[in-house]
Protein backbone atom coordinates (compact mmCIF):
# COMPACT_ATOMS: atom_id res chain seq x y z
CA UNK A 1 0.00 0.00 0.00
CA UNK A 2 1.17 3.36 -0.97
CA UNK A 3 1.20 6.40 1.12
CA UNK A 4 1.75 9.57 -0.52
CA UNK A 5 1.74 13.33 0.58
CA UNK A 6 -0.56 15.48 -1.16
CA UNK A 7 2.07 18.65 -2.04
CA UNK A 8 -1.18 21.14 -1.82
CA UNK A 9 -2.99 19.22 1.12
CA UNK A 10 -0.07 18.48 2.67
CA UNK A 11 -1.88 15.59 4.51
CA UNK A 12 -0.62 11.71 3.84
CA UNK A 13 -2.87 10.39 1.23
CA UNK A 14 -3.31 6.57 1.53
CA UNK A 15 -3.55 4.97 -1.82
CA UNK A 16 -7.26 4.23 -2.25
CA UNK A 17 -7.62 8.57 -1.58
CA UNK A 18 -5.37 8.72 -4.97
CA UNK A 19 -5.83 7.67 -8.72
CA UNK A 20 -2.67 6.73 -10.76
CA UNK A 21 -1.97 8.61 -13.82
CA UNK A 22 0.78 6.97 -15.87
CA UNK A 23 4.13 8.52 -16.63
CA UNK A 24 5.16 11.82 -15.47
CA UNK A 25 6.91 14.74 -17.61
CA UNK A 26 5.47 13.20 -21.21
CA UNK A 27 6.03 15.99 -23.23
CA UNK A 28 2.95 16.31 -25.58
CA UNK A 29 3.55 16.05 -29.50
CA UNK A 30 0.64 17.68 -31.66
CA UNK A 31 0.27 18.86 -34.74
CA UNK A 32 3.78 19.37 -36.52
CA UNK A 33 5.37 16.97 -34.79
CA UNK A 34 7.28 13.96 -36.57
CA UNK A 35 6.19 10.97 -36.37
CA UNK A 36 8.43 9.49 -34.22
CA UNK A 37 8.21 11.44 -31.84
CA UNK A 38 4.21 11.28 -32.14
CA UNK A 39 4.36 7.58 -31.66
CA UNK A 40 6.91 7.89 -28.60
CA UNK A 41 4.35 10.08 -27.24
CA UNK A 42 1.54 8.14 -27.66
CA UNK A 43 3.13 4.77 -26.63
CA UNK A 44 6.73 4.22 -25.55
CA UNK A 45 6.52 4.29 -21.79
CA UNK A 46 9.57 4.05 -19.21
CA UNK A 47 9.25 0.62 -17.66
CA UNK A 48 11.76 1.18 -14.96
CA UNK A 49 13.17 -1.62 -11.83
CA UNK A 50 13.68 1.05 -9.59
CA UNK A 51 13.41 4.91 -9.35
CA UNK A 52 10.35 6.07 -11.42
CA UNK A 53 8.21 9.01 -11.90
CA UNK A 54 4.40 8.77 -11.89
CA UNK A 55 1.08 11.14 -12.19
CA UNK A 56 -0.93 10.89 -9.04
CA UNK A 57 -4.20 12.60 -8.32
CA UNK A 58 -6.22 13.39 -5.32
CA UNK A 59 -9.33 11.95 -6.25
CA UNK A 60 -10.52 11.63 -3.13
CA UNK A 61 -9.12 15.24 -1.12
CA UNK A 62 -8.34 18.24 -2.96
CA UNK A 63 -8.67 16.79 -6.61
CA UNK A 64 -5.33 18.12 -7.93
CA UNK A 65 -2.95 16.39 -9.45
CA UNK A 66 0.59 16.07 -8.43
CA UNK A 67 4.00 13.93 -9.34
CA UNK A 68 5.86 11.60 -7.46
CA UNK A 69 9.16 10.02 -7.67
CA UNK A 70 9.16 6.54 -5.91
CA UNK A 71 10.78 2.82 -6.59
CA UNK A 72 8.93 0.47 -8.38
CA UNK A 73 10.70 -2.64 -6.58
CA UNK A 74 10.66 -1.47 -3.03
CA UNK A 75 7.86 0.64 -2.98
CA UNK A 76 10.02 3.72 -1.05
CA UNK A 77 8.62 6.68 -1.73
CA UNK A 78 10.97 9.68 -2.42
CA UNK A 79 8.96 12.33 -2.60
CA UNK A 80 5.86 14.51 -4.20
CA UNK A 81 6.03 18.09 -6.06
CA UNK A 82 3.38 20.10 -7.88
CA UNK A 83 2.50 19.26 -11.38
CA UNK A 84 3.23 22.30 -12.53
CA UNK A 85 6.99 21.59 -13.47
CA UNK A 86 8.94 20.34 -16.33
CA UNK A 87 11.24 18.31 -14.93
CA UNK A 88 11.63 17.04 -10.88
CA UNK A 89 13.04 19.77 -8.68
CA UNK A 90 16.58 19.12 -7.26
CA UNK A 91 15.55 18.48 -3.48
CA UNK A 92 13.46 15.24 -5.04
CA UNK A 93 16.81 14.78 -7.40
CA UNK A 94 18.72 15.16 -4.12
CA UNK A 95 16.72 12.42 -2.26
CA UNK A 96 16.65 10.33 -5.02
CA UNK A 97 20.90 10.16 -5.35
CA UNK A 98 21.01 10.14 -1.68
CA UNK A 99 19.18 6.54 -1.85
CA UNK A 100 19.81 5.74 -5.38
CA UNK A 101 23.05 6.36 -6.02
CA UNK A 102 23.95 7.02 -9.86
CA UNK A 103 20.40 6.88 -10.94
CA UNK A 104 19.12 7.53 -14.24
CA UNK A 105 15.29 8.19 -15.81
CA UNK A 106 14.44 9.36 -19.10
CA UNK A 107 16.35 12.62 -19.77
CA UNK A 108 17.09 13.08 -15.59
CA UNK A 109 19.65 12.00 -13.52
CA UNK B 1 -42.65 26.77 -1.95
CA UNK B 2 -41.96 22.97 -1.37
CA UNK B 3 -41.06 21.27 1.91
CA UNK B 4 -37.58 20.83 2.46
CA UNK B 5 -36.72 17.76 4.17
CA UNK B 6 -32.76 16.46 4.76
CA UNK B 7 -31.82 13.08 3.55
CA UNK B 8 -32.74 11.19 6.63
CA UNK B 9 -35.10 13.30 7.89
CA UNK B 10 -33.22 13.82 11.65
CA UNK B 11 -32.19 9.99 11.94
CA UNK B 12 -30.76 8.87 15.23
CA UNK B 13 -28.68 6.04 16.03
CA UNK B 14 -28.62 6.19 19.58
CA UNK B 15 -25.67 4.69 21.94
CA UNK B 16 -22.66 5.57 23.87
CA UNK B 17 -21.25 7.22 20.18
CA UNK B 18 -24.58 8.48 18.58
CA UNK B 19 -24.65 8.78 14.97
CA UNK B 20 -27.40 11.75 13.99
CA UNK B 21 -28.27 13.46 10.55
CA UNK B 22 -27.78 16.90 11.20
CA UNK B 23 -31.14 18.13 9.23
CA UNK B 24 -31.04 20.93 6.74
CA UNK B 25 -27.90 22.97 6.68
CA UNK B 26 -26.89 25.71 4.13
CA UNK B 27 -23.64 24.49 1.95
CA UNK B 28 -22.55 27.07 -0.30
CA UNK B 29 -19.21 26.38 -2.81
CA UNK B 30 -17.54 28.87 -3.95
CA UNK B 31 -14.46 28.35 -6.40
CA UNK B 32 -11.87 31.36 -6.78
CA UNK B 33 -8.58 32.64 -5.77
CA UNK B 34 -8.40 32.24 -1.68
CA UNK B 35 -5.63 34.50 -1.35
CA UNK B 36 -7.91 37.40 -2.99
CA UNK B 37 -8.76 39.52 -0.12
CA UNK B 38 -12.66 39.84 -1.31
CA UNK B 39 -12.95 36.49 -1.38
CA UNK B 40 -11.60 36.25 1.62
CA UNK B 41 -13.70 39.10 3.19
CA UNK B 42 -17.07 37.92 1.77
CA UNK B 43 -16.74 35.06 3.52
CA UNK B 44 -15.68 35.56 6.94
CA UNK B 45 -18.11 38.62 6.48
CA UNK B 46 -21.08 36.12 5.86
CA UNK B 47 -19.56 33.10 8.69
CA UNK B 48 -17.92 35.40 11.59
CA UNK B 49 -15.31 33.14 11.38
CA UNK B 50 -12.07 33.10 10.38
CA UNK B 51 -10.63 32.29 6.84
CA UNK B 52 -9.24 28.86 7.15
CA UNK B 53 -5.83 27.51 6.27
CA UNK B 54 -4.84 24.66 4.49
CA UNK B 55 -6.60 21.81 5.83
CA UNK B 56 -8.72 23.34 7.98
CA UNK B 57 -12.09 24.07 9.12
CA UNK B 58 -13.33 26.94 10.92
CA UNK B 59 -17.01 26.54 12.38
CA UNK B 60 -19.23 28.13 15.04
CA UNK B 61 -22.58 27.11 15.41
CA UNK B 62 -24.68 26.27 11.71
CA UNK B 63 -21.85 28.76 10.35
CA UNK B 64 -18.29 27.94 9.08
CA UNK B 65 -15.79 27.92 6.63
CA UNK B 66 -13.80 25.02 5.62
CA UNK B 67 -10.70 24.35 3.20
CA UNK B 68 -11.80 22.15 0.33
CA UNK B 69 -8.89 22.29 -1.83
CA UNK B 70 -6.18 24.98 -3.11
CA UNK B 71 -9.41 26.80 -5.06
CA UNK B 72 -12.35 25.77 -3.18
CA UNK B 73 -14.39 26.57 0.35
CA UNK B 74 -17.43 25.31 1.22
CA UNK B 75 -19.32 27.98 3.18
CA UNK B 76 -21.73 26.55 5.87
CA UNK B 77 -24.81 28.93 6.84
CA UNK B 78 -27.92 28.03 8.24
CA UNK B 79 -30.18 26.45 5.54
CA UNK B 80 -32.69 29.58 5.65
CA UNK B 81 -30.13 32.15 4.95
CA UNK B 82 -28.12 30.11 1.72
CA UNK B 83 -30.55 32.19 -0.94
CA UNK B 84 -29.33 36.06 1.50
CA UNK B 85 -25.45 34.66 1.22
CA UNK B 86 -25.46 33.62 -2.45
CA UNK B 87 -27.14 36.99 -3.30
CA UNK B 88 -24.29 38.91 -1.49
CA UNK B 89 -21.45 36.60 -2.75
CA UNK B 90 -22.72 37.51 -6.07
CA UNK B 91 -23.30 41.29 -5.36
CA UNK B 92 -19.19 41.85 -3.89
CA UNK B 93 -17.64 39.16 -5.94
CA UNK B 94 -19.01 40.84 -9.37
CA UNK B 95 -16.09 41.55 -10.88
CA UNK B 96 -14.39 38.85 -9.61
CA UNK B 97 -13.68 35.65 -11.18
CA UNK B 98 -15.70 33.09 -9.02
CA UNK B 99 -18.22 30.70 -9.13
CA UNK B 100 -20.60 30.16 -6.34
CA UNK B 101 -22.84 27.46 -5.59
CA UNK B 102 -25.82 25.98 -3.60
CA UNK B 103 -25.07 22.79 -2.52
CA UNK B 104 -27.28 21.86 0.33
CA UNK B 105 -29.45 20.25 -0.85
CA UNK B 106 -26.95 17.71 -2.40
CA UNK B 107 -25.41 17.01 0.06
CA UNK B 108 -26.30 15.23 3.93
CA UNK B 109 -24.46 16.11 7.26
CA UNK B 110 -24.08 14.00 9.27
CA UNK B 111 -23.01 14.11 13.57
CA UNK B 112 -21.05 10.89 15.35
CA UNK B 113 -21.28 12.27 19.24
CA UNK B 114 -19.50 10.16 22.20
CA UNK B 115 -16.76 9.25 23.80
CA UNK B 116 -15.11 7.18 21.12
CA UNK B 117 -16.28 9.19 18.17
CA UNK B 118 -12.77 9.43 16.74
CA UNK B 119 -12.73 5.15 17.09
CA UNK B 120 -15.52 5.10 14.77
CA UNK B 121 -14.44 7.56 11.94
CA UNK B 122 -10.99 5.86 12.17
CA UNK B 123 -12.76 2.54 11.39
CA UNK B 124 -14.10 3.15 7.97
CA UNK B 125 -11.62 6.09 6.68
CA UNK B 126 -7.75 5.75 5.75
CA UNK B 127 -6.69 9.05 7.72
CA UNK B 128 -4.33 8.95 10.76
CA UNK B 129 -7.02 9.76 13.69
CA UNK B 130 -4.71 9.83 16.29
CA UNK B 131 -5.59 13.01 18.56
CA UNK B 132 -2.22 14.54 18.08
CA UNK B 133 -2.47 13.81 14.35
CA UNK B 134 -6.33 15.24 14.00
CA UNK B 135 -7.97 18.23 16.32
CA UNK B 136 -11.22 20.15 16.40
CA UNK B 137 -9.83 22.61 13.23
CA UNK B 138 -8.76 19.99 10.86
CA UNK B 139 -10.27 19.02 7.95
CA UNK B 140 -10.27 15.59 5.77
CA UNK B 141 -11.88 15.43 2.52
CA UNK B 142 -11.50 11.13 2.10
CA UNK B 143 -13.56 8.19 1.73
CA UNK B 144 -15.39 6.17 4.39
CA UNK B 145 -16.18 2.82 3.29
CA UNK B 146 -16.81 3.38 -0.34
CA UNK B 147 -17.93 6.50 -0.55
CA UNK B 148 -16.62 9.95 -0.43
CA UNK B 149 -16.86 11.83 2.84
CA UNK B 150 -15.09 15.13 4.42
CA UNK B 151 -15.25 15.67 7.99
CA UNK B 152 -14.23 17.67 10.78
CA UNK B 153 -14.57 17.61 14.60
CA UNK B 154 -16.34 20.31 16.43
CA UNK B 155 -15.32 19.56 20.08
CA UNK B 156 -13.14 16.68 21.28
CA UNK B 157 -15.68 13.96 21.12
CA UNK B 158 -17.92 15.43 18.18
CA UNK B 159 -17.18 15.05 14.46
CA UNK B 160 -19.24 16.58 11.32
CA UNK B 161 -19.37 14.50 8.27
CA UNK B 162 -20.77 15.51 5.08
CA UNK B 163 -21.66 13.44 2.35
CA UNK B 164 -23.65 13.16 -1.00
CA UNK B 165 -26.87 12.74 -0.22
CA UNK B 166 -27.85 9.52 -2.84
CA UNK B 167 -25.33 7.64 -0.63
CA UNK B 168 -26.53 9.61 2.82
CA UNK B 169 -28.01 6.00 4.47
CA UNK B 170 -24.83 3.83 3.03
CA UNK B 171 -22.63 6.40 5.26
CA UNK B 172 -24.69 6.43 8.52
CA UNK B 173 -25.27 2.94 8.46
CA UNK B 174 -21.36 2.48 8.36
CA UNK B 175 -20.89 5.16 11.14
CA UNK B 176 -24.01 3.30 12.94
CA UNK B 177 -22.22 0.14 12.73
CA UNK B 178 -19.17 1.15 13.61
CA UNK B 179 -20.17 2.47 16.90
CA UNK B 180 -22.42 -0.17 17.83
CA UNK B 181 -19.45 -2.30 17.24
CA UNK B 182 -17.99 -0.57 20.33
CA UNK B 183 -14.54 0.85 21.80
CA UNK B 184 -11.48 -0.73 20.80
CA UNK B 185 -8.98 1.23 22.80
CA UNK B 186 -6.51 2.38 20.03
CA UNK B 187 -6.35 5.81 21.10
CA UNK B 188 -6.89 5.06 25.24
Amino acid sequence: MLTLKCPYCGVDADETDLHAGGEAHLKREGPGASDDAFEDYLFMRENPKGVHFERWRHAYGCGKWFLAARCTTTLQVFGTYPAQTLEPPQDIKDAISAQRPGWSWGNFK
Amino acid sequence: MSNAVSALNGKVAAGEVTIREAGLRGMITLRGDLNDSKIKSVCTGLTGVDFPTVGQANCVGEKGLCWMSPDELLILVPYAEVNDALAQIAKILKKKHHLAENVSDARALITVEGAYAREVLAKLAPVDLHPDSFAPGDFRRTHLGQAAAAFWMRDADTFEVICFRSIAEYVFDLLADGAKAGRVGYFD
